[in-house]
Order: C-alpha cells, then structure tokens, then sequence
C-alpha cells in the first residue's frame, strides 16, 4: 500500500518519571488518511503518548512532528488543525450542548454561527437535546457531544483516547462508524487508542502495539492480523492420538500441549481440514478455538501482566 | 485574549456559587441596616463612652449613610476574601477537576494566556463584588439613613481619636477606598490561582488561601514590637486594610481637620506597591509553574 504524507513523526519519544519509564523511546510514523491504532494494556504508555502530542505532557527526550512542523516550535498552528478526546469527553455539566460547542468553537479560533453549531449537534444526533444541560445527559451523549466538540474546527487530525471506554454496546459500534466515517467521509486522519484488538482491528488501517512504552510491533493491520498466523487450541478427548495425528498429517507444525489442550501455529484457511481429520481419527474434538496469534501475544500481556515474549519473531 | 475572557465572564457568570458571593453580601448588608435603624444609638455610646465628656455631637446625624457605609467595610472587607477565593480558588482545579482542563489546554492558546484570562476574569468578579458592595452599603445606606458629616472611630497607640470628616468631602475617599480594597482583594486572588494550579480540586485552594488570610490576619494583629519590625513588614495581611488609611484625614496644629487631605498617604502609597509587588511575583510563579505543569487530570 502506498504511503502518503506524513502528519505525525514521532522518533525517540520518552517520557520518565521518577523511577518510571513512562515512554520509552518510542517512534513511529502516522501517514495521511490513516485510521492508526494505538494498542497496548493499561498503563503500557498510550494516554502519555498522546498527552505528549497535544502538548499536555512535555517529554523528557524525543521529537515530534505533526504537519511536518516541530510540536513545541509551532504549536499554536498545528492545535488549531487538530482535535481530541482523551479519555471521557468531560465537559462543563453545569452548560448546555449548544454552550458547550461554541465555547470551545471560539477556542479553537472558530466563530461557529447558530447554523454550524446546530447543525453539528445534528451530526452527533444531539439536536434536539441543544439546550439541555450536559449534567442531565448519558455517557453516551456525552461521548457524542465531545466529538462534536473535536470536530468543531474541522481538524484535519483527529486523536481519540480510548473513546469506547464507558459505552454500552450500541455506544460502541456508533463510535466505530463515526471512526470509520472520519475517515471515509470527512478524509480525516485518526489516531486511536484502544486496550482491545478487537476494536483497532475493525476500525484500523495501521497500528502500533506497545507494552510499557516501548514498541511491540507496528504495521499494517492486514499483515499484523494476517490469517497465516493463527493459534489454535484444540481440545480433545484423547489427546495423544490427537497429537500424533498432527505430527502425521502436518509434519511442518508444532503442536504444543498445555494442560488439557493443545496448541498449534497454522493457516487459519486450513483449520477446517484438521477438524475434519481429527474428527475422523476418532480423537474426539470438544472444542476448537481459532485466534490470530496477535491477539494471543496480546491476550498474554493482560492477562500474565508481566509476560512479553518478542512478537516481532512470530508475528512480522 | 479578549475572546478567552469572554468565555472565563461568561463560565463565571453561569456557575450558580458566583451568586453566593452576591447573597452573602446583601444578607450582611442588611442585617447591619437593620441593626442601626433599629437601635443605632447603643452602638454610638458605646463607642462615644470614652470621650463622651469632651466631644458634644448631634447622635440623630451621627448615625448617616457614610458613616454606615464604613461600619460595614471594616467588617466585610475582612469576609470578602473568603468569597474571592471562593471563585479564583476554583479557576484552574476547578477546570481539573471537571476534566475540562485537558480539552482546554489542547485549544491553539497558550497556557500563559489561559492563566492570565483567568487572572483578568477573577479580577473583574472582584470590582464587580465590591461595586456591589458599594451600592449595597453605600449607596442604599445613604438612601436609609441620609447623609451628613461622618465620624470616624479610630484608636491610635494608646488613645482613641475620633475625626470628622465634611460630607462634601467623603465619596472621593469612598472611591479611592473601594479602589484600594480592589488591589488588596487581587493578592487574594492572585494567591488563590497559584494554589488552584497544584490541585485537582477546588475545595483544596479555596480553603488553603483562607487559611493563609486566617493565619496571616492574626499574626498581623499581634502587637508585639518583634513582630511589629520584623515579620509584619513581609506580611500581605498588615497591608489589607490600608483603605482605611483614605478615612484618616489630616489636621491643622490646632487639631482642624485639612479638607480633602490625608494624613499619611506616603504609607497608602507603599501600601499599594508592595500589594501590586506580591500580584506581580504571585502571576509570575503562577506562570512559571503552569507551563511547566504535565497535565495528568
């Protein structure tokens, strides 16, 4: 795929706090027209990142460059063609959606006539809620009147901190829709932050994994998720005859027991063969559970915290 | 600049505890209104018993609108601070802890023109405050209770004194006193907005700079003379109630008072600068930290 220009230039970002290495030499490239996943678990460094690239947080080492400018040279310029959410959209609860919208329209150097604010509430579905306190309103609401607020100035980058947290399941698919029609139909460019693949992936065009500040693995997200890299976990009745079936049949693959299940490294397209094999064989299948090996690596760092095994030599 | 006020005015002006600061000050404006106009005389003779034998005065004129009118500064002006923190205090946790901050501080403006709408903003609430003030216990007073010569109490070393001041020569000292008492109350807000930037909420700020006021007031009132030369000098609070200072009108040999003059205004005008002095080095350390400041909220 080609790459287009780039918006954000990120190289040797660092961030330490005492004892902490908040970032750690971090760098990667945000192209024109990308919807860029920022992945990793919680505290691995994602809101610092992109505290540092609205200027919220200075860092202790690196550069960044957006719109091919320094940061901390022309910030002014480079936040009047940006918006955020980090994080909850917190607005002030004590004002209304319409208030809310062209207080930060005039701080965004905008001055958003009755028309422009309506009709932006419009897009968020909050239109006829305008006057309504945003005390009186759902996280969802919430959520949509912060966008609306990011996109007042008509930014051409868009950075979402974790914008699904607090949303119900509706909440969440119209937040990817947005997303995505950020991208599709506004021709933004987005930098989003998730703690969850299932979310970067659907929404994505690249991204990046990190895990305590320090790149994982970036790429595009066709070839980080691609099916050839599948784990498979089955589980059988006789576990034995399973594996000697696999060694058999497939004698390029490694499978692996871990307690009652095995795990195997295989192309997602030929899972249905081997079920129908072991199937045959008289194994027994109780279960089989198909997951890219990504999202294994991934499943690893929540749930084991402390665990990283070096993606970069099963994955890219 | 112009358009970041406007919104700091216009936030202002929508938060429902600005009007407590309002409440508060009409509430004690006119219990005190009512107090005198029910019983005005008791409160004269008991600040008359000392020199009642050698000073005759007319007591129905005594009691007027500008006399009031200061009776009710020298007791409010020490309150007033607790409501300007109330609303400086507020400026920057206040904006923390709603999470505004962060969407603030990612606006094309800088920092330092943030803090400083917010100075300007806390600045323009305090005029407005003790323009209320004035018309609450000024003018209304003169409305109540009429206006003569008015007769200033005022205890000097080991004597009392009691000075009177021409009615054609009172309401130029009134402004210059709500002037002064605009500087005085800036410290406070001044001190407020610094405190306000270390916290993530405003309860925090607020009661820390009345604390500091509380602490400082009391120290300021303690007469003894090491106090006196070394630590008062440096204390913001000894220089708070220099308004008075605009009442204190100077007199002949004979003990005449001077029309239209004042007896010490060298010291009000030191007053003034060490107060401008302390909004200037608190603004300066506001800004120098705020900059420097991760915004984590």
């Amino acid at each position: 795929m080609p790459e287009t220009q780039p918006i954000i230039e990120v190289s040797h970002l660092t961030k330490e706090y005492p004892g902490v290495h908040a970032v750690n030499d971090l760098s990667f490239t945000v192209y024109d027209g990308d919807v860029y996943g920022f992945l990793g678990q919680n505290g691995a460094g994602k809101s610092t990142t992109i505290r540092m690239l609205l200027t919220l947080v200075k860092p202790t080492g690196g550069n960044i460059r957006i719109f091919g400018k320094d940061l901390s040279a022309h910030r002014h310029e480079i936040m009047s063609q940006t918006g955020a959410i980090i994080e909850r959209p917190d607005l002030y609860k004590y004002l209304s959606a319409y208030d809310n919208l062209k207080i930060f329209a005039r701080m965004s150097g905008r001055r958003a006539g009755r028309a422009l604010l309506m009709e932006r509430l419009d897009m968020v579905g909050l239109a006829d809620r305008w006057n309504s306190a945003v005390k009186t309103f759902s996280q969802g609401m919430k959520q949509r009147l912060g966008i609306a607020v990011s996109l007042i100035h008509d930014p051409r980058l868009v950075l979402l901190d974790e914008p699904t947290n607090g949303l119900d399941p509706q909440g969440i698919a119209d937040m990817r829709n947005l997303i995505i029609s950020l991208k599709k139909d506004m021709g933004k460019t987005v930098l989003v932050s998730s703690h969850l693949l299932s979310e970067i992936e659907q929404v994505a065009t690249r991204m990046i994994i990190i895990n305590k500040g320090a790149k994982i693995a970036e790429g595009y997200v066709h070839e980080l998720l691609s099916p050839s890299n599948t784990v498979v976990t089955i589980e059988t009745l006789d576990n034995t005859l399973a594996i000697a079936l696999i060694h058999k049949e497939y004698p390029l693959l490694r499978p692996v027991t871990d307690g009652m299940q095995i795990r195997v490294n295989m192309d997602k397209a030929r899972v249905p063969e081997l079920v129908s094999r072991l199937a045959a064989s008289g194994a027994g299948v109780v279960s089989i559970k198909p997951r890219h090996s990504l999202e294994e690596y991934f499943l690893s760092l929540t749930n084991q915290g402390q665990h990283v095994e070096p993606v970069a030599d099963r994955v890219i | 600049m112009w358009n970041l006020l406007q919104i700091e005015l216009y936030k202002i002006s929508r938060r429902p505890r600005t009007y407590i600061a309002f409440a508060a000050i009409s509430a004690i404006v006119f219990i005190f209104q009512f107090a005198f106009k029910a019983d005005g005389a008791s409160y004269l003779n008991l600040m008359m018993q000392s020199v009642q034998d050698s000073f005759e005065i007319d007591r129905s004129k005594a009691i007027n609108g500008y006399f009031m009118c200061y009776i009710i500064l020298n007791t409010l002006l020490v309150q007033v601070p607790v409501l300007v923190a109330l609303i400086a205090g507020d400026a920057i946790s206040g904006e923390a802890n709603m999470g505004t901050l962060r969407l603030l501080l990612t606006k094309p403006v800088s920092r330092t023109q943030l803090l400083m709408s917010k100075f300007i903003a806390s600045f323009i609430f305090t005029v407005i405050l003790l323009l209320w003030m004035a018309v609450m216990a000024l003018l209304l007073s003169m409305v109540i209770f009429g206006v003569d010569d008015m007769l200033i109490f005022r205890v000097k070393g080991e004597e009392s004194q009691i000075m009177q001041i021409t009615k054609d020569d009172i309401i130029w000292r009134y402004v210059a006193a709500f002037g002064y008492a605009a500087i005085a109350l800036t410290v406070i807000a001044a001190i407020a907005i610094l405190l306000s930037i270390y916290a993530e909420n405003s309860i925090g700020p607020i009661v820390a700079t009345v604390c500091i006021v509380i602490v400082f007031t009391v120290v300021s009132n303690i007469n003894v003379p090491i106090i006196d030369k070394n630590v008062k000098p440096w204390l913001f609070t000894s220089y708070l109630v220099g308004w008075k200072g605009f009442f204190y009108i100077a007199t002949t040999p004979d003990g005449e008072p001077i029309k239209g003059s004042l007896e010490n205004w060298p010291a009000i005008r030191n007053s003034l600068f060490i107060l401008i002095g302390h909004i200037v080095l608190l603004l300066g350390i506001s800004t120098y930290v705020f900059n420097r400041k991760d915004i984590l909220s």
